[in-house]
Parts: structure tokens; sequence; C-alpha cells
């Protein structure tokens, strides 16, 4: 092996160890970790079950939201949400029927949200102005129509 | 033909009694018979394929209305069109005119087990297409339950898989047989790599069989009620993922094998290149995880090791990454490149066969980086689903992976047809190429750039009701239509290249262009143990998979019933 291909393939592997070192601070330490939730739910059931038998906005604090949602074909309960500039947001969400994707234009906000499990992910809206929320799992005939909006102010 | 350097070195070249026969004889005409019919179809797939792309680029870029459900429908074809036959059909046509070209022809029983999977395949590809016409299963070729197709359209993939399992079977014998009549020796690198690429078609393709026929069927048919959704998903992308590296695993063998020859040089070092193909074989199933990154029901720890997993295979890939531009280098300079770059302008940049594989190469630099990205965590959840991924796909598999088989099939179709590549034809393929390349570049660029924004990939064109935002992506999607385009015109013209150098082109003879090893360069036996390799790939499946499925099956939620909802 060539001195310079040695040097290549260390700096190649030493690459990819930062890349995990990084990617697992952020993880672990920062709990900046992609959005995992465990938690299941009978996918047929899901109106009758707690907290989806009451999906909306509930204010946990100053500046604090929870928000309980259900996605299924081809719109998001509840819609068009407000919320002050500076606001910290946990979204509880699950599907009602096929899988779909819950992501928030211009923030991190991304997860999939899968029928009989309930995800969960925490956004803090700084910058104000209209949020656009869409489906980016393809779900069905209607799935270029399934947005909404977060307003912030 | 444009003008090919010849190796300064090739007096010392030694030519083995086998190689002298299949130069007398020339191909084999029934193992020619075979790769030319795969050809066919993959490129008929190609024509379909691109003419269904072409609608969506216009569609997406608000150039031409589609009602969204036809898009879909549309969708799926070009999906299943490109993805599964055309990559799937080139890659077995080319492996099997490597494995007849550097084992002295395929034996009988080969050629009647490799029909048997043509067979199987073409019958899978006529079931699985009905009911996409039939608007009965735009699911995509993803499938992801509970959107229900018919199960006529899962009956199609399960009979493909089996297709492919008996040209995996076919390959087997080939080699084994091999090995017997020349025991201690290694086997031929192109075949090599056919033994890798056809061992990971084999354990990739069974995690989908399990999807499809133990949960998938039943369920579809109406003898089960629900179906565990996080399961099947995680199966399907065990395998989706080995399947696109497969593809890549092909263009691979000719970046090391084909390309070399074809600028006047020889092999990488045997050893390593051998190496890479049993890093890339054992480690690459597992990298399926990366695409659940935002999933729920999988644990973070469990989501850690699989970024590790997924970005092991990059290790082979910066492996090749360095080899090839040191052919390149060790080669010019020994013609006379001189100077830290100079190297570059003696090399046969006419020459189609050369050029199509190389900006092939040179697109893996953006595509293996980006990829890098989108394995990760925290990056991964920006542009997951969106058009950045779409993007993605277009520059592993329709740069990197496509123009390396187009740069192929120059040679490869007129080497099993008995005619040449004129000097007409090859201008022909290098305006093509580049058509092609820039038409990518624009698609893909825009894109990467509008799914950083947030636009959705898999998405009908839609200003989700004149929402700003949405109507902010609208020039990217402009320059996507534009590519789409370029690209259409590319593909046709690739495949009249295609069925001209099969049908109508000079009658001779055209080379089978494999670089020899470099003098003096010896191989330990070991990289032969294609048992080891296996139990290998069988222990990093288990430790990757076996505790989150295991949870995904115990801890499983009530399951869910079908839904049709285009």
């Amino acid at each position: 092996m060539h001195r310079s291909e040695k040097v290549w393939l260390t700096l190649s592997f030493g690459m990819i160890m930062l890349f995990m070192l990084a990617t697992g601070y952020q993880s672990f330490a920062l709990e900046m970790g992609p959005p995992s939730n465990m938690e299941t739910i009978d996918p047929q059931k899901v109106d009758q079950t707690a907290p989806f038998d009451n999906p909306g906005v509930k204010q946990i604090g100053d500046k604090e939201y929870e928000v309980v949602m259900t996605l299924q074909l081809f719109s998001f309960n509840p819609g068009k949400l407000e919320f002050p500039a500076g606001s910290t947001v946990h979204f509880t969400l699950t599907s009602k029927d096929v899988v779909h994707g819950f992501q928030v234009a211009n923030t991190n906000l991304n997860a999939m949200i899968m029928p009989g499990h309930i995800q969960k992910i925490t956004q803090k809206f700084d910058e104000p102005g209209e949020y656009l929320v869409l489906c980016n799992e393809y779900c069905g005939a209607g799935h270029q129509m399934m947005a909404t909006t977060i307003t912030v102010k | 033909m444009a003008t090919v350097p010849h190796s300064l070195n090739d007096k010392s070249v030694t030519r083995s009694f086998k190689e002298k026969t299949v130069k007398m004889l020339g191909v084999n005409p029934q193992d020619a018979k075979f790769t030319k019919t795969y050809m066919f179809v993959a490129f008929a797939a190609l024509l379909l394929g691109g003419l269904l792309g072409l609608l969506q680029g216009l569609n997406r870029a608000g150039f031409m209305e589609l009602p969204a459900q036809l898009y879909y429908q549309v969708l799926t074809a070009h999906g299943v069109l490109l993805v599964v036959v055309f990559s799937g059909f080139f890659t077995i046509g080319y492996f099997y005119a490597a494995m007849s070209h550097t084992l002295g022809g395929l034996i009988p029983k080969v050629r009647k087990l490799a029909w048997t999977g043509f067979a199987l395949k073409i019958a899978g590809f006529v079931l699985a297409v009905i009911p996409i016409l039939m608007n009965q299963a735009s699911v995509m070729y993803t499938m992801y339950p509970p959107m229900a197709a018919s199960p006529v359209y899962y009956i199609g993939m399960a009979l493909i898989v089996v297709g492919i399992w008996m040209c995996a079977f076919g390959c087997f014998v080939q080699v084994a047989n091999w090995r017997k009549q020349n025991p201690g020796k290694h086997v031929p690198i192109l075949s090599f790599f056919a033994t890798g690429a056809f061992v990971l078609m084999f354990f990739g393709s069974l995690p989908v069989a399990i999807e499809v026929l133990v949960l998938i069927l039943p369920w579809s048919l109406g003898w089960v009620d629900t179906i565990n959704v996080m399961l099947s998903r995680t199966l399907f992308w065990a395998f989706g993922h080995t399947y696109v590296n497969i593809w890549y695993l092909t263009a691979t063998s000719a970046w090391y094998v084909v390309v070399p020859k074809l600028i006047g040089g020889r092999r990488w070092n045997d050893t390593l290149t051998r190496v890479v193909v049993i890093a890339l074989v054992i480690m690459n199933i597992t990298g399926g995880f990366h695409h659940q990154i935002i999933d729920p029901a999988i644990t973070e720890p469990i989501k850690f090791m699989h970024v590790f997993m997924s970005l092991a295979i990059g290790f082979p890939s910066l492996m090749t990454a360095y080899a090839l531009f040191a052919v390149f280098e060790r080669t010019t300079r020994r013609q006379g490149g001189k100077g830290l770059l100079g190297w570059y302008k003696k090399m046969p940049w006419g020459d189609v066969r050369f050029l199509a594989p190389m900006i092939a190469m040179i697109g893996f630099i953006p595509a293996g980086a980006g990829g890098i990205v989108q394995s990760t965590n925290q990056l991964d959840q920006v542009v997951h689903n969106t058009l950045w991924i779409t993007g993605h796909f277009h520059l592993t598999l329709g740069i990197s992976v496509a123009l390396t088989f187009f740069g192929i099939s120059y040679w490869l179709i007129p080497h099993v047809s008995k005619r040449v590549l004129t000097p007409q034809m090859n201008k022909f393929g290098v305006v093509q190429t580049i058509l092609w390349t820039v038409g990518m570049v624009i698609m893909a660029g825009a894109m990467h750039t509008v799914g950083l924004f947030g636009s959705p990939r898999r998405t009908a064109f839609t200003t989700y009701f004149d929402n700003a935002t949405a109507l902010s992506w609208n020039p990217y999607m402009t320059l996507i239509g534009i590519g789409a385009i370029l690209l259409v015109v590319a593909v046709a013209m690739q495949v009249y290249a295609a069925f001209n150098l099969m049908f109508f082109a000079p009658k001779g003879e055209e080379e089978f262009p494999v670089a020899e090893a470099e003098v003096g360069d010896v191989t330990p036996y070991w990289t032969e143990r294609w048992g080891v390799w296996v139990v290998l790939l069988i222990i990093v499946v288990a430790m990757a998979y076996v505790v989150p499925v295991t949870d995904m099956i115990v801890n499983a939620p009530p399951g869910s019933p079908p839904f049709k909802t285009w």
C-alpha cells in the first residue's frame, strides 16, 4: 500500500469517526436526536383513546404549548395553529389510517407518523411568520392537498 | 472509432489460452442471445420509464396538467420501470456476459436456470404492471402498508424476486463449477464482482420475500384482517437499500476493470479490489435502516448504531475513490502525462466508452457526500422525504449507475451482437452523454436545493392553496421540468443507440475490455472464502436487526386494515 493511500484511508476513517462523534454528541448530550417515540395505540380506536379523543392545543406553561394532533386522509386535526413568537411547542401525533409525514417548512420539524404508533417532536418558534405544514409521505390521491399552516405572531 | 492508446507494457501481458480461444471463436452465441435479450428489455424499460419521467417533470414544473391520480400512477410505473426493471435487467445481462467471457462460456445447466429466471421475471413484471395500469396499485414500488394494492401486484413482485433467485443460483453454480476445474486459482475479477452482486441479490431479497409472502399477501387477499405496519416497512428497506447498492456495485466493477483497459492501463491492486467487494457485500444490508431515522418505534441508541452501520459503507467507497484516480494518474504518467494535474489531458475523453463512466465516477463524489449527509440523524431530519432525496438518487442512480451502464452498452451490445461501434456512433454517444449529464445536473441540482427548503417528494403539482412558501419553490420546479426535457431527449438517443448497435450497426467484432492486473500483483487466496464472507454478512445483519425487529414484533400495536386511498 502506498504512503499516500495510507494517509487517505486514515483521513477517511477519521472523518467517519468525527461524523459519528458529532452525531452522538448532538443526539445524547444535546438531546437533538431524531423523533423516536416508543408508545403505541390501536390505530382503529384513535378517536376513543386519550389523548387523541380530544385533539387540540393546550397551554402548559409560559410560552409553552402542547398540541395533540391526528393525521388522516388528507388533513391535520387541529389545523391553522397560532402561537406567540418565542413559543416552545410539543407535538404528540398519530395517524388514523395510512402512513403520513409531518413536516413544517423552514423548521427542523420532520417526522414519520405511523398508524399504531405515537410520535413526539418539539420545536421552538422564534421567527414570526406563516409556516407551511405539509404531509411528505405519499398517502393517496389527495396527498398534494394535505397541508395547513402555523402562524407565529 | 476514437483512438484508444495502448499500454506501453502490453508486451509483458501473457494472454491465457482461454482468452485466445474466446478471441478466435468470439462470444458464445447462446450466451450472447441471453445478454441481448436482457439488454433489449432493459432499454425498452428505459424508454418507457423515461417518457413517464418527462410527464412528471412537466407536471411538477406546472407546464402540463395531469390529474393527481394519474400522476401517482405514472410515478409508480416510473419507479418500477427504472429502479427495478432497467437496472435489474441490465445488471444481470452484463454480469452473465462477464461470466461467459471470463469463465469460458456458461454451462448448459446455468443457461437453463437463467432463462427460467427471465421467464419468471417477465411474468412477474406483467402481473405487476396490469394492476398499475388499471389504477389498482398506485402504492409506489415501496408499497408501504396499510396502503393496499391489488394482490396481483404483490404476486408479480414475488415472482420477480424468485426470478432473481434463479439468476443468482445460476451464478453460484457457474462459479463453483469453474473453481472445481481450476483449483487454487482466483475467480477472474469480473466474475468475482458478479459473485458479490448475486450474493447480495439473494440475501437482500429475503426480507422483501418475507414481507410480501408472510405479511402482505395474506392481508391483501383478506385472509388476515390487519398488518404490522412497522415490521413491513423495515423488511422493505432491508431489501430496497441493498438493491440500489447492488446497481452501484455493478457500476463499480466497470470502474475497476473496464475503464483502466480503455485508457490503456492496468487494474488497481487486485487484493484491495477484492477487499472492496467483500466489504460492500458484508456491510450492505444493514444500511437500509437509515431510511427510518425519523420513524417512531425505534430507540435512539439503535438508530445511532445504524448511522454507524450506514456510514461504514462509505469506507470502501472512499477506498474506491483513491484507487480509481490513482490508476488514471499512473496510466497517463506512463504515457507521458506531466504536472500535478496535466495527466488528465492524456485520457481518451472522446471515447464514449470512457467518457460516460468517467462522468459517472466524478458524479459519485457529490452523490456519495450527499448520501453521508442524509444517513446522519439531524441532517436526515432536515431533508427526509423532501425533493433532496429524489435529487440524491437521481445523482447516484441517474449519473453514477445509469451513465456507467450507458457507457457499457456502447461496447457490450455490439460485442454480443457481433457488430461494431462506428466512429459516428461514438460521436453520437458523446453528445448523448453530455446531454444526459447537463439534464441530470440541472434537475438533480434543483431538487437538492428546493428539497432543503422543504418541498416534498412524491407529490403532484401543488401550491398548497397558494401558500407563499410553496410559491417560492416554483422557479426550481421550472428547472426540474427543463432538466426532464433534456433527459428525455438523451433517453431517446440512448435507446436508439442501443437498438442500432443491436440490430443495424456494421458487422464485426467489438472487444470486451478487461484490464489485466499489474505485473507481479499476487493476491492471497483468502479473498476467495465466500463461506466466511456470507457468515460475516449474516452476523452483521443479526447484530443490526435482531433487537429492533424483535421489539417491533413483541411490542407491536394492534395492526392496520388495508386502505385504498387513490
